[in-house]
């Protein structure tokens, strides 16, 4: 039961992955862009634990910390630089 | 025996939970029309889908292999803490760079002035006030 749930998860994760990569390449504007990057890390997180639930392993739940913690300070940056024009003032 | 059948199930039932979750998210900000209507997919669908997700890895690393779960409370707390204030950057953003809007997108922003979205043009003032401080001026206010 749990393997076929798996895949039934990993499935739907990588198809939205896929969709943030259409409105990465698509989006019309910046903060399109910015916003897609930033569902793409938490969509990758997702991955990351499915595939340590998939190799029963906890190995790599350090790299999601990381992104967790690195994602929302690019996002943050990327954002404050379009809105005051600089990053640290 | 039947504990770890239920447990099983229950550990399925989240993991096709927040795929669903974070599916609708992305297909939300791959469709939607306008830049405000977009924010909302990602912001609390694929959120709660990363919770979801989060919480069936807990139930299969803690109840069952009886490990510590303290990278995934780490990853919760980061996501839940974070992704309210990216939204609100993300914004704050497109108000700034004023984003084209569809007119079904309603609510201006009523704390903002009417001057940052563009309702009324920016005041300048007088020439006189706009003429640089020189000496002479400085002295005489004083």
């Amino acid at each position: 039961m749990l393997d076929i749930a798996l895949k039934i998860s990993l499935t739907l994760v990588m198809t939205a992955l896929v969709l943030n990569a259409y409105r990465l390449t698509v989006g019309p504007s910046l903060p399109d862009r910015i916003l897609a990057l930033d569902t793409m890390y938490v969509n990758s997180i997702a991955l990351i634990v499915l595939l340590g639930l998939w190799l029963n392993t906890k190995t790599y739940f350090e790299a999601a910390v990381l992104i967790a913690m690195l994602g929302f300070i690019g996002t943050v940056a990327v954002c404050k630089y379009l809105l005051r024009g600089d990053i640290i003032e | 025996m039947t504990f770890y059948v239920i447990l099983e199930g229950v550990i399925s039932l989240f993991l096709i939970a927040g795929g669903a979750f974070a599916f609708i998210g992305s297909l939300g900000m791959a469709h939607l029309r306008d830049f405000y209507m977009r924010l909302h997919g990602p912001t609390k669908a694929t959120t709660m889908g990363i919770g979801c997700i989060l919480v069936g890895s807990m139930c299969y690393f803690g109840i069952a292999d009886n490990e510590p779960v303290i990278q995934e409370v780490l990853i919760a707390l980061f996501l839940f803490i974070t992704a309210p204030v990216s939204a609100h950057l993300l914004a704050k953003t497109g108000l700034h760079l004023r984003l084209e809007y569809i007119n079904k997108t309603r609510g201006r922003p009523v704390e903002l002035h009417k001057e940052e979205i563009g309702e009324t043009p920016v005041p300048h003032g007088t020439p006189e006030e706009r003429a640089p401080i020189t000496l002479e001026k400085r002295s005489s206010r004083h």
